[in-house]
């Protein structure tokens, strides 16, 4: 089972430095506190535009997108050469790696047993987002 | 002043949309969004139109059909809907620092600032933008008044050739597109001030813009007046960029099973009354009186009907969760009568106040323990906030799978956006 705890809308605060105690000396850290690290912020760069969504199956593990992943989706970027991208060829949508040779664009899996990712003749593509970061949980505190 | 310009952009079909977004299957098929307990069709793409499915449609009427068809259907999904308009109203702000948000799939977007020849421009480039970056489709309309930017809205709908976007703030659009909008289309004109324009004479819009706004007044007050010179480009509304702050607030549901007991209907009561009280915190606000009602369904007509509605006084205004529950439950209790179907319950307040400028009750004759409560009501809030809504509610609202008097929602998608357990899952194989 899985629990995960970043959702958008809600951030998952770090802190760096935490000074609560208050006897004796002020800590001599107190002047270099900084702003809490903010896992959104690292993760997500164009927020309305970002979307969560969940990897299930085995063919992207090669690009590190394992089964069971939350990947983190931008819908603003424009696909470059070895992204991967979350795609709907003729209306099913799956994860898959853009590439572009000039004129031609093609789709592969990330996984060496696979077969080769072939798109029929006039399958119509439409790159629904393009994958900035993964988060793979692992354990949480009880 | 130099002249103004507004932009009016909506969601196309906007819960379908939502829907389409996250499931690339019914790009292309029928689609409809059924209202609060699947009651009737509140939204649908050209498809299902082009079906015959009309606005208001109730869905037993249409079930056989859509079956029948192969139309998609989904119970309404608010959660999803509330985010993808924030998403949405996010790019716009990227476009225009000066919104209102009219409705949860329209904007009003000031653009009085870019040059008119750049105008349309710089909507086709919202529009592909809110497309991108959200995978929802728009339509825009520019005019000089709100009025105008709502016509051109409705133009850029009905006329695919214009690719979406529609600009009455150019003389030559506005010229050409003025004589031929029926009466019909204006803003918010209903079925009694169309038929008294038409009394005047006027078959299209511009007779309206041309008619004398004294005779306007007469006949639809200051409404008509006003639209008269919204439609010769005169501004007489402007943008409400802040809600004007909220004078009444209710909570109320059709029960997906008639109540017949006290005992639930306390419930449902003091849900409804647990929720208004979240509703006036996030707002600073307080009540010093609630009124509850529950009545039968006049679809039930072979059976006795009744009806309630009885106002509880409260010491001092407060917005306490315990406070509105203890008060709406014993409104419930004061007023039960047995041997009812109940359909419907709800809870409503009026005369809203800010919470730090009431007065307070004297200490011991009915003053509340603000403190103690706030505290309380945090903790709620936030709990609420992290695992849902009505994750903590007070006791005698029940637990949640238990209640089965609560909203249906057969036919709703996941949470998509919102809800970690329900995000899209996407193959990777």
């Amino acid at each position: 089972m899985q629990v995960i705890d970043v959702t958008i809308g809600c951030p998952v605060p770090v802190p760096i430095l935490a000074n609560a105690v208050r006897a004796g000396f002020p800590s001599p850290a107190d002047d270099f506190i900084e702003e809490e690290i903010d896992l959104q912020r690292l993760l997500i760069s164009n927020r309305p535009a970002t979307f969560l969504v969940r990897v299930s199956g085995d063919s992207m593990i090669l690009a590190r997108l394992f089964d069971g992943d939350l990947a983190v989706v931008d819908r603003s970027l424009t696909p470059r050469n070895g992204d991967i991208v979350v795609v709907d060829v003729d209306g099913e949508r799956s994860f898959k790696v853009w590439k572009r040779q000039e004129p031609r664009i093609s789709l592969h899996f990330a996984n060496p047993r696979f077969p080769e990712f072939r798109l029929s003749p006039g399958a119509v593509i439409e790159v629904w987002g393009v994958v900035s970061g993964s988060v793979n949980p692992r354990r949480r505190g009880e | 002043m130099s002249a103004r310009a507004y932009a009016l952009s909506d969601g196309n079909s906007f819960y379908c949309s939502c829907e389409r977004v996250f499931d690339a299957r019914i790009a292309k098929l029928p689609v409809i969004v059924l209202s609060n307990n699947d009651g009737c069709a509140i939204a649908r793409t050209g498809e299902a139109k082009a079906l015959g499915i009309g606005m208001g449609e109730p869905w037993f009427k249409i079930r056989d059909m859509c079956k029948a068809q192969g139309v998609r259907v989904y119970s309404s999904n608010y959660a999803l809907y509330g985010d993808m308009s924030a998403r949405v109203n996010a790019v716009y702000r990227g476009f225009s620092p000066c919104i209102e948000i009219y409705s949860i799939d329209e904007s009003f977007l000031d653009i009085s600032d870019v040059r008119p020849s750049d105008r349309e421009t710089l909507c086709r480039d919202m529009r592909e933008t809110v497309r991108a970056w959200t995978g929802i489709p728009t339509c825009v309309g520019i005019g000089p008044t709100k009025t105008l930017s709502k016509l051109a809205n409705h133009i850029a709908k009905k006329v695919p050739e214009l690719g979406g976007v529609c600009d009455l703030s150019d003389p030559v659009q506005y010229d050409h597109w003025m004589v031929r909008i029926p009466l019909e289309d204006l803003w918010e004109i209903g079925a009694a001030s169309a038929r008294r324009l038409q009394a005047l004479g006027c078959d299209s819009v511009v007779d309206v813009r041309d008619l004398d706004p004294r005779v306007a007044r007469k006949a639809m007050t200051v409404v008509g007046e006003r639209m008269v010179h919204e439609l010769r480009g005169t501004p007489c509304l402007d943008l409400e960029t802040m809600p004007p702050t909220r004078k009444d607030c209710a909570v109320t549901r059709s029960f997906s099973n008639r109540v017949e007991d006290l005992a639930t209907m306390e419930q449902a009561i003091a849900t409804h009354a647990s929720r208004l009280g979240e509703k006036l915190r996030r707002e600073g606000l307080a009540t010093n009186h609630v009124t509850i009602f529950f009545h039968t369904s006049e679809h039930d007509c072979d059976r006795l009907q009744r009806s309630v509605s009885t106002v509880v006084s409260l010491p001092e205004a407060t917005n306490d969760t315990m406070a509105l529950v203890k008060a709406a439950t014993h409104g419930v209790r004061k007023t039960w009568r047995d041997g009812f179907r109940y359909s419907k319950a709800g809870v409503v307040t009026t005369d809203l106040m800010p919470l730090a400028a009431s007065q307070r009750a004297m200490p011991g004759l009915g003053q509340l323990d603000r403190e103690k409560g706030l505290a309380l009501m945090d903790a709620l809030d936030a709990c609420n906030r992290r695992f849902g809504r009505g994750a903590v509610v007070p006791g005698v609202a029940g637990f949640a799978g238990k209640r089965d008097w609560s909203t249906k929602f057969e036919m709703r998608s996941p949470r998509y956006t919102t809800c970690a357990e329900e995000l899209p899952v996407v193959a990777a194989a």
